[in-house]
């Protein structure tokens, strides 16, 4: 079957709070906090289901500029903003329970942060190739 | 009040295959707070995506978990098929319908083993594992795989099912079914089962629905939340009911699991008896351009595959929201009150697949 | 033969693998495959383990837990490294994350690749490993430097 369409809705980080408010009065599931790669800066996307269908609000975000916390409103946006932070170097504020960057410790910090990224191999010993 | 001691468990630990650690406020043997930490089996497989050509980063995206392999590559093209306006044959559809129930049954005979195995119950588990295998069975002849089938492509499915093989499957369903029965009593009747999860790990109907648990875990609480029900793929001409359970407990989870085994079988003989006729893939030429974000039901709940690509045979972005990790909220929940000692049965109870959790 | 070959005791850790070669390891130890008949169990503790069975390619924190499980556990001992990520790092090897392989970390004795790696390749690298423990135990009984 053919999928619906999704509408993503682009707003303002100071607007935030107030809308997952009313998503949250009105009754929605939080599904999920994404974020992406947008040119230079980033974009942040939550999304919250009601009666099976998916609805989603979008931010700018960047490094330099935290955003606020939903967690007092969802408390499970937790999982989601540690690891935003970790994975992106994006701030949060005020998040329920911080992990301040050990959430997913990588090898190289905050990997998806920036497209200048160089993994080098090494051979290890003793193993053939 | 008495001392606090917190109690490291895991990351390796008896009752987990996999590495989670968990740290244990406790008030002698109470638990007052759980305070998760992950990050043993982060691979950063997200980031390969802006490596490997869009069809090939299918084996990819079957490769974030073993368990759920299957699904996983299925909802990975769905969304690609999405952005490049791709309608794939309809035979595919239900093909990929068949092969998710048959991950679904192997998936939950394996967690079904694995909790009877931590509440000490090993019996149990091998007779679990030992009809897993007659599934794993069907999995290998049909796909060439037991754990990791890769048959998805992006347009459809490389390999098709014969009228012969169509009507072995079915006349294996009625010994499955039995086997499946047996099995289900087992974890309904037993006082060992029923006193290891009865009013234990208790997760209340409202805090469910706002700490955003998925899958059986919500299900076990009394919300009907199960993404079939919104007629993906081939789900659509499926008569399909999801499982719901009130209690709210350790039990509730492990019904909704145990029920769903035969959800599954009938989902697969409704499918073999409306299979239409047809090609199993589509070509595809072109790149990718625009984003979705694509959603499946896994054993362990509602998984989110998020594609966005522009224009490029790379894409641009590939985040999959698992279900465990929306089920972890959730864990803290369960734990906070609970004794120490029903600690590994609680955290078995989520299903968790920390495979899949990190990436 | 020594009591030690007739039954071997293994421990099994999940080094960032995606499950699936876990989930094989598991069925070894299932009806169908059944290693326990031939001795061999599955223990959840490094000191009484003979055979460490590790799967996965190894990510950044799982190095130490590594480490530190196969220091614990007593000599003579033989590393199984199962699953092509295992061996290699496989599909992941270019991972920011994976360290590319085991023998990244600690000495690897056999090598049982596939992907997952199938429950009777994975019985054959465990009997495999059975003849080096063996001759590991000889070397350490007659002294021979650097195997205790």
């Amino acid at each position: 079957m053919k999928q619906p369409q999704q509408t993503i809705e682009t707003i303002a980080v100071e607007d935030l709070i107030n809308r997952v408010h009313s998503f949250h009065d009105d009754g929605y599931r939080l599904v999920q906090i994404s974020c992406a790669a947008e040119g230079e800066a980033f974009e942040v996307t939550y999304s919250f289901d009601k009666d099976l269908t998916l609805t989603h609000l979008r931010i700018p975000a960047s490094p330099d500029k935290p955003i606020p916390s939903i967690s007092r409103i969802y408390l499970a946006s937790f999982v989601y903003e540690n690891e935003i932070a970790d994975l992106f170097g994006i701030p949060f504020t005020g998040i329920a329970i911080d992990y301040k960057g050990t959430f997913i410790r990588t090898s190289i910090p905050h990997p998806f942060g920036s497209s200048q990224i160089s993994v080098v191999k090494k051979k290890p010993e003793g193993q053939h190739e | 009040m008495s001392k606090q001691i917190i109690v490291p468990f895991g990351p390796q630990h008896p009752v987990l295959p996999e590495p989670i650690h968990l740290d244990l406020v406790l008030e002698d043997e109470r638990v007052v707070e759980a305070i998760p930490s992950i990050g043993y089996v982060h691979r950063g497989l997200e980031k390969l995506v802006e490596k490997r050509d869009y069809k090939d980063y299918v084996f990819i995206s079957e490769r974030i978990c073993g368990i759920c392999s299957f699904i996983h590559g299925a909802t990975y093209c769905q969304g690609v098929e999405q952005i490049m306006g791709i309608e794939i044959p309809r035979r595919a559809e239900f093909l990929r319908a068949i092969w998710s129930e048959y991950s679904r049954m192997h998936s939950h005979l394996l967690w079904l083993g694995c909790f009877a195995d931590g509440m000490g119950y090993e019996n149990l588990f091998m007779n679990c594992w030992k009809v897993r295998e007659k599934i794993l069975d069907v999995l290998e002849r049909t796909t060439g795989g037991r754990v990791i089938q890769g048959v998805n492509r992006v347009g459809g499915v490389s390999r098709d099912m014969d009228a012969a093989e169509l009507k072995r499957i079915l006349s294996e369903i009625p010994s499955l079914r039995d086997d499946f029965t047996e099995l289900t009593r087992i974890f309904d009747e037993d006082l060992t089962v029923q006193t290891r999860t009865k009013g234990i790990g208790i997760l209340p109907k409202d805090k469910a629905w706002d700490l955003g648990a998925v899958g059986p875990v919500i299900r076990g609480s009394g919300h009907a939340v199960d993404v079939r029900s919104t007629g993906y793929g081939a789900y659509d001409e499926l008569d399909f009911k999801p499982v719901v359970r009130d209690e709210a407990d350790c039990y509730a989870r492990c019904m909704v699991r145990a029920e769903e085994l035969f959800t599954s079988l009938d989902l697969i003989e409704n499918a073999i008896d409306r299979i239409p006729a047809g090609d199993i893939m589509v070509p595809v030429k072109g790149n990718p351009s625009g984003e979705y974000y694509a959603r499946a039901e896994q054993p362990r709940g509602e998984v989110i595959h998020y594609v966005k690509a522009n224009g490029k045979k790379n894409l641009a972005r590939h985040r999959v929201r698992t279900p465990t990790l929306a089920n972890v909220p959730a864990l803290v929940q369960m734990l906070a009150g609970c004794e120490l000692a029903d600690v590994p049965v609680i955290v078995l109870t989520i299903d968790p697949c920390i495979g899949c959790m990190e990436r | 033969m020594s009591y030690l070959q007739k039954s071997p005791w293994i421990i099994h850790y999940d080094a960032s693998s995606c499950n699936g070669c876990d989930i094989e390891v598991l069925a070894c130890l299932t009806p169908l495959y059944d290693v326990e008949r031939f001795g061999i169990l599955n223990t959840g503790n490094p000191k009484h383990a003979d055979i460490f069975v590790i799967t996965g390619g190894v990510n950044e924190i799982n190095k130490e837990v590594v480490q530190n499980i196969y220091e614990q556990m007593p000599h003579p001992k033989v590393v199984v490294a199962v699953g092509i990520c295992a061996c290699s790092g496989g599909v992941f090897r270019e991972c920011y994350n994976i360290s590319g392989g085991v023998a990244t970390v600690i000495p690897v004795d056999v090598y049982v690749p596939g992907c997952a790696a199938r429950p009777e390749s994975i019985i054959d690298g465990i009997v495999q490993a059975l003849g080096i423990l063996e001759q590991k135990r000889h070397a350490m009984n007659a002294g021979v430097e650097g195997t205790v």
